[in-house]
């Protein structure tokens, strides 16, 4: 088991290796630094110094691989690619363009991302299973059928209009929690209520229909009509035969995304002005501040290959027929 | 006269129109493909949303038909110059929509501005209030009293209109299908109108009854009202919302379009080599999937933003800008989706190439490249097919979630997204503006919704694994 | 004294709704006894699952239903009981095993727990008394080290284990009855045996009486006490076993034994049952068998023949039977024509020599898909086929036989060894030559549903090996090649415009054999080619074989686990064990006078329908071994009944006398 963690860590190195070459294509090479320099500072009637300036100031003022200027192994180091890429596999994410630690802003963060990723996963993973195993236990009848359709219509609705309409209805209509914003400690709850619920509400429709899927591909299988051969009860079915198969792609399917609620939500973080590394992502696309968004790319890259890995472990767990090697 | 312009996203989408009919026609040809089609508009939900589909797709190649005005010139033999503005056929017909512009927000059906504005008074003085529209009600002598008469009148104008159209579609259909049947009138009327028909044509009928209620309800109301009202700029939401029918739309089917022949041909190729070939490709798709989707779109975007911002010769007119910049968007967003879909095909064609009937194929010394194109890719189509339609649902919502992270399509181009995004900080004002908002939610709802009714009609009609069941 | 246990009354049941709905039951009535076997026997579609599982109201939902009649379960009308009520006739009263072993257990609860929920639903068992009882019925049912098997899953048990367990937990209810479905079809001939003797020593230990569902007339000539065969529906035979194996009534149940292949029919051609059963999704007006029956006179189409007794507790569904109606004077029956001779009937010349093939597929682990061991799937095979023959090749599954068929053709690359074919060594060659020499040897798979491409037009399947192999100059000329060839195999010309799906499994098994010939082949590999096959249909595809062998001398490699089959079409068998073949010879002298043990043991496992000739069954113990681990010395001397010290140290050598060898220490 250990052993497979590791193969399996190594395995990630190319895959990030290819991430960083490709985020470093992106971002220095399609487009020069004074390229963005010229875009920071206004395009039209900038001088050659003020761009050289720029440059130094944050760094990008080496030359992008190879370094001629300078000596024995600082030829390499010495580079754009050295300082900005290859340091974030040290986790060495540097400055922002505005000259801001982005580790440090990464792990001040985290918490409030988290504080609405946790709860809103949790309880919607609850609702939903429900929601699914009453469908599937209904199914056939209209129960099922309108509950199917009222599915389709839910997830049919841009997940901006629930934040727009709860946040219209519960917070300005009704005044029941505060429209937006945040604050630290257990103040933080009422700020946290609204994102959560219309964070779950809004996955409600596409979950449960994907779950029920589950419940019904298993309730068609042999070993549901040994059990109810058996006599058994239909809640016995229901919660030990059928919960325990449907469960195993709900559970791996929630834990490959695990990691990456380190992330935070854009849209839930950003309309709520709560302070968490979806907005700081957003903030950054939108001050065009490069050295964030590189830091992120890379980040999200090597969560979604943690979230890859528990997958795996997360199947030797729920499911006796895994074993890995 | 006028001068054609065609488009990037116009010349792809009428590729894509000339893909689909040359399928459409191979697919007449051969049962297995005719049948779930059969069976897709045999399903009420499914027929209901074909014709929701059809009238949005109507509108998004309408809106694809682009060209530009010749400039009039008092010197007959001169050059012909051509207005920089480039229109489309959509705006031809909804003639007075894009042209009738008020001076910032009005309500749905106002009759005046939402705003209070100084007035200068003849008599000298000035006073606070809120002045007529230009166009909305502008052929009412006494709104307050009027406005409301006229409107039912224009309704019911509408609802005489769709009744006529109706029954003429109830006619035609009839006499159609029982000609095709060889049956009588009355017979088929009455299989039709009991629902014992294969073809749902009742519910056809209806959705398109309704449809037309709504084109009616249009044709009248519209070009004397504000039906959705107006912005902050006096445009017209309801203009603004049929323009953005065809950036959904684009967004939808070109990503699709872009990201198929590198998915179905890398995905197969993978499963069906296997080896070193696997492995790269394998380690391509891992690689591309691990990035958040948004954030390689964003670092893409925000790269293309530098480069347009700093070549700006290269656009001759803003349209064409907002257009490349669209077409990239598409671009991008088919190099984060083909993942899933070369994923899927490699698995299946690592299953298929194991199938007894490739193997037969190879016992008979059937070459590779037949054995693909004649048994792996016929076999796979079904898996292209419902992925296709279960991601452009998808991608309409994400237009809206992009743009609004500030990646999504360029500013001046009419969308979904943009509208959520301005009508966003609309919300705050007192009292509420939420027309926008409105029209971009029902406009944007209905698609995505008969798009998700269509693609589970799809897919039960394609999978396999579904129809056991 | 036998007093009734079940009463079906006019049973009927039906899948979906409307004029399209499947009456897979109609107006079926029988009694079970206590104690006693009743076997329900029939083809494939034929209702008889069905009828099982409307007994126990288990019908797949939400389609299924119960339109008529009745169950008694002694004095209870089981159609009539609450919900609630019924399931405590399940499993308590009647318990229920089914085909499938490996899909009907749960895979993710350990065996404990599953045989477990029964005791504490039924018996209100709880705690360590609960867990005896398990440990004691995992002992009842023959599977050794309980404890360990308590706590494991299903996937890690044999298939032969999975149907013990599985018979575990219907007799952990103790009840009355217990139905069979189709218990030992997806298991090998020496793991059937082991199961059906287990049911056979259950029955005597709990007096329960068993409802046999199966297709096989030797299973039920060893386990039933009174038999019942149903066709399309209905019953249309039930006797007492041995007044229906000495006088069968209806002509479906006399063409029923008529088709089964042994050795003494060898020289004629099988008596088939022409067409296939019929689907239950319409009206029947006369008898469901007249479009099949050769007997069958105008009255039969008209008129539904009713349940007639024949004689005492033997009842028959057929005019024949009626004393009221006088059927037309009985055309004397042909006998059938003299299906040439059966030895080789080309030249003798050895056609295919396979020597010392091996395959072995490397076992890969971890990321970087290290080689950590082989699976030796065929390790030293030598054959000879000579021209026109049919050399049989006999195993149980996973023995590695279906891999010497591929490895012959080149599907899958032999690892060591030569195969050579008239005289070039196919192992050798490569690429466009290999390509263009496929067109002298080809392949009939097992499962004619999976061996088409769906998506293509029959005739375009027959015609794409023809193409790939240049064979006819025109399009033109290649139909007419297609539609001679469908004539041969018995289907019309214009089949070839439709679809596979469209056809049955036997019609399907014909085209795949038309797509064979096509390419004018000397040799067919054919893989269990009637294996999915029902028994009649199986007759008609053996004999269309047989008949081709002799109009165009092919050559056969018949890769069976069916011995009945191979007794009748071979020329030579060999019996594959582990990846090696264990005994060759002449099919008459290895069959009758078999001198391994293992094929001692696997030919008294498959169940004998004449119960005079009845050999004591060898038991063997256990499965087969992985070949990925194979034992050292001789592969089978963990099984083997007569097992010396010396065989566990070497492999043994090839001994024999003439052309009947053998590898065995004990024929030294």
């Amino acid at each position: 088991m250990f052993a497979y963690i590791v193969r399996r860590a190594a395995y990630a190195i190319p895959i990030l290796i290819g991430v960083n070459l490709l985020t470093f294509y992106l971002f220095f090479v399609v487009n020069s630094p004074d390229d963005m320099a010229r875009l920071h500072l206004g395009v039209k009637r900038v001088t050659p110094e003020a761009i050289e300036k720029w440059k130094a100031e944050r760094g990008y003022n080496k030359p992008l691989m190879y370094n001629e200027a300078a000596a024995g192994i600082d030829r390499l180091t010495e580079t754009i690619f050295f300082e900005k890429s290859l340091k974030l596999f040290a986790f060495d994410f540097g400055h922002s363009d505005d000259g801001r630690d982005i580790s440090h802003d990464i792990g001040q963060r985290m918490i409030p991302s988290l504080a609405i990723a946790i709860p809103s996963l949790l309880v919607g993973l609850l609702i939903n299973i429900s929601f699914a195993m009453l469908l599937a236990f209904f199914r056939g009848t209209y129960v099922d059928v309108s509950g199917v359709i009222l599915s389709v219509v839910l997830m049919s609705v841009s997940a901006m209009f629930y934040i727009i309409g709860g946040q219209f209805l519960l917070g300005k209509l009704l005044r029941l929690m505060p429209i937006s914003g945040y604050d630290g400690g257990l103040d933080a709850i009422k700020f946290l209520v609204l994102p959560v619920i219309i964070g779950v509400i809004s996955g409600i429709g596409s979950s449960t229909r994907l779950y029920r899927s589950f419940f019904l591909e298993e309730a068609g299988k042999d070993f549901i009509r040994t059990a109810r051969a058996k006599g058994l009860k239909e809640s016995r079915v229901l919660f030990r035969h059928l919960l325990a198969n449907a469960m195993i792609p709900i559970i791996t399917g929630v834990v490959v995304i695990l990691p990456l609620l380190f992330m935070g939500s854009l849209l839930l973080e950003s309309f709520f002005a709560i302070p968490g590394l979806g907005s700081y992502t957003i903030d950054a696309i939108n001050r065009q501040d490069f050295a964030i968004v590189r830091a992120m790319v890379f980040l999200g890259s090597v969560l979604y290959i943690i979230g890859l890995i528990l997958v795996d472990v997360a199947y030797t767990v729920v499911d006796p027929r895994v074993r890995l090697s | 006269m006028i001068m054609p312009v065609i488009l990037w996203t116009d010349a792809l989408i009428f590729l894509l129109v000339a893909i689909t009919t040359a399928f459409a026609l191979y697919a007449r040809r051969k049962p297995h493909l005719r049948a779930p089609w059969r069976h897709v508009v045999c399903s009420r939900p499914g027929s209901m949303a074909v014709v929701i589909l059809c009238a949005y797709i109507i509108i998004g190649l309408l809106d694809s038909l682009h060209y530009r005005l010749a400039l009039e010139s008092n010197d007959a033999g001169a050059e012909t110059h051509y207005a920089s503005e480039v229109l489309s056929a959509l705006d031809a017909l909804v003639g007075p929509l894009r042209t009738q512009t008020e001076k910032t927000y009005s309500a749905p059906f106002a009759t005046h501005l939402f705003t209070r504005e100084t007035i200068q008074q003849p008599e000298g003085g000035q006073t606070r209030e809120y002045p007529r529209l230009k166009y909305g009600g502008r052929h009412l002598q006494n709104p307050a009293v009027d406005a409301r008469a006229d409107i039912l009148r224009r309704s019911g104008v509408a609802l005489a209109q769709t009744l006529t159209a109706g029954l003429a579609v109830l006619l035609l259909i009839t006499l159609w299908q029982a000609h095709r049947r060889q049956q009588a009138f009355t017979t088929m009327l009455r299989t039709i109108l009991k629902r014992r028909s294969e073809v749902p044509w009742l519910i056809i009928w209806i959705s398109l009854s309704i449809l037309a209620l709504l084109i009616f309800l249009a044709a009248n109301l519209a070009t004397a009202y504000h039906v959705f009202g107006t912005d902050k700029v006096g445009e017209d939401v309801f203009y603004q919302t049929l323009k953005s029918i065809r950036t959904g739309l684009v967004i939808g089917t070109l990503t699709t379009l872009i990201m198929l022949p590198f998915a179905i041909f890398m995905g197969i190729l993978a499963g069906y080599a296997r080896g070193w070939i696997d492995d790269v490709i394998q380690y391509t798709y891992t690689t591309l999937s691990s990035i958040p989707g948004v954030l390689l779109i964003a670092a893409t975007i925000l790269m293309l933003q530098v480069y347009m911002a700093n070549h700006p010769e290269l656009f001759e007119t803003t349209l064409e800008r907002a257009d490349i910049r669209l077409l990239f968007l598409s671009i991008i967003l088919g190099i984060t989706s083909w993942t899933g879909l070369c994923r899927l095909l490699r698995g299946e064609s690592l299953k298929l190439r194991e199938a007894e009937y490739i193997q037969a194929a190879t016992a008979f010394g059937v070459r590779h490249s037949k054995i693909i194109s004649r048994h792996i890719l016929p076999n796979v189509m079904h898996i292209v097919l419902i992925t296709v339609v279960l991601d452009f649902s998808g991608l309409v919502l994400a237009e809206a979630v992009l743009t609004y992270v500030g990646v999504g399509v360029d500013p001046t181009m009419n969308s979904w997204g943009n509208m959520i995004n301005s009508a966003r900080l609309e919300m705050a004002r007192e009292p509420v503006v939420w027309w926008s908002l409105l029209a971009a939610f029902l406009f944007m709802f209905t698609l995505v919704l008969a798009a998700n009714l269509f693609s589970d009609a799809v897919r039960d009609a394609f999978d396999p694994r579904l129809r056991q069941h | 004294m036998k007093q009734p246990l079940l009463q079906l009354e006019n049973l009927s049941a039906r899948i979906g709704t409307g004029p399209r709905a499947i009456r897979p039951v109609d107006d079926v009535s029988f009694t079970i006894n206590k104690g006693e076997t009743y076997a329900l026997l029939g083809e494939s579609g034929c209702g008889k699952s069905m009828t099982a599982l409307s007994i126990l109201r288990l019908l797949p939902q939400p389609h299924g239903r119960i339109s008529g009649g009745q169950v008694r379960l002694e004095d209870t009308d089981l159609t009539a009981l609450p919900e609630a009520e019924m399931r405590q006739v399940r499993g308590r009263r009647i318990a229920m095993i089914f085909q499938e072993p490996m899909t009907s257990l749960n895979p993710v609860l350990t065996i404990g727990d599953q045989i477990g929920e029964m005791l504490q639903q039924h018996l209100q068992m709880k705690g360590t008394a609960k867990r005896n009882r398990v440990l004691e019925l995992l002992d009842a049912v023959g599977i050794p080290d309980v404890k360990r098997r308590y706590t494991e899953y299903p996937h890690q048990l044999s298939g032969g284990m999975k149907q013990r367990v599985m018979i575990a937990i219907a007799l952990a209810g103790e009840p009355d009855l217990l139905i069979a479905d189709e218990p030992t079809t997806a298991l090998d001939v020496t793991i059937q045996a082991q199961v059906l003797e287990l049911l056979q020593k259950l029955q005597r230990d709990t007096h329960m009486a068993i409802l046999l569902i199966t297709h096989d007339l030797g299973i039920v000539a060893g386990m039933a006490d009174r038999v019942a065969v149903m066709y399309a529906g209905q019953l249309v035979e039930e006797a007492v076993r041995d007044r229906f194996f000495t006088d069968a009534r209806h002509p479906y149940s006399q063409r029923l034994f008529e088709s089964l292949p042994n050795v003494d029919k060898r020289d004629h051609a099988l008596r088939t049952i022409p067409g296939f059963v019929p689907i239950l999704d319409r009206d029947f007006t006369g008898c469901r068998f007249a479009e099949r029956c050769e007997q069958a006179w105008d009255t039969c189409r008209i008129e539904a023949p009713s349940w007639e007794i024949a004689t005492d507790h033997h009842h028959v569904r057929c005019h024949l039977e009626d004393r009221n109606i006088n059927p037309p004077a009985r055309t004397t029956r042909d006998d059938l024509p003299l299906a040439h001779a059966t030895a080789g009937t080309g030249t003798g010349a050895p056609l295919l020599e396979v020597r010392d093939l091996k395959v072995h597929f490397p076992i890969h682990k971890g990321i970087f898909k290290r080689v950590v061991g082989q699976v030796y799937a065929v390790d030293g095979v030598s054959l000879d086929i000579p021209e026109g023959h049919t050399q049989a090749l006999v195993g149980e599954s996973g023995c590695g036989k279906t891999t010497v068929g591929k490895g012959i053709l080149q599907l899958l690359r032999p690892t060591a060894g030569s195969v050579q074919f008239d005289n070039i060594e196919l192992t050798q060659l490569k690429g466009e030559r290999l390509r263009r020499r496929r067109t002298d040897f080809q392949f009939i798979f097992q499962d004619p549903y999976s061996s088409m491409n769906p998506r293509m037009r029959v005739g375009d399947i027959v015609e794409e090996g023809m193409i790939a192999q240049e064979i006819g100059n025109s399009r033109q000329e290649r139909r007419q090649r297609v539609d001679e060839l469908f004539a041969q195999v018995g289907l019309s010309p214009e089949h070839a415009h439709r679809y596979p799906h469209e056809f049955s499994g036997g019609q399907r098994q014909r085209i795949c054999i038309a797509r064979a010939l096509a390419v004018n082949p000397r040799l067919i590999i054919c893989d269990e080619p009637t294996s999915a096959l029902d028994i009649s249909v199986q007759a008609q595809i053996l004999n269309l074989l047989k008949q081709l062998q002799n109009e165009l001398g092919l050559s056969y490699l018949f890769i069976t686990h069916n011995l009945s089959v191979v007794s009748y079409l071979a020329d030579r068998v060999a019996v594959m064990y582990l990846g090696r073949i264990v005994e060759e010879g002449p099919v008459a002298s290895v069959l009758e006078e078999p001198l391994h043990p293992y094929t001692r043991a696997l030919l008294s496992a498959v169940p004998q329908i004449d119960q005079d000739s009845r050999r004591e069954i060898i038991r063997l113990e256990g499965d087969m071994p992985s070949p990925a681990n194979p034992p050292g010395g001789c592969h089978f001397h963990p099984r083997c009944p007569d097992v010396m010290p010396e065989c566990r140290e070497n492999y043994p050598g090839e001994t024999g006398s003439g052309d009947h060898r053998v590898r065995c220490l004990l024929h030294r």
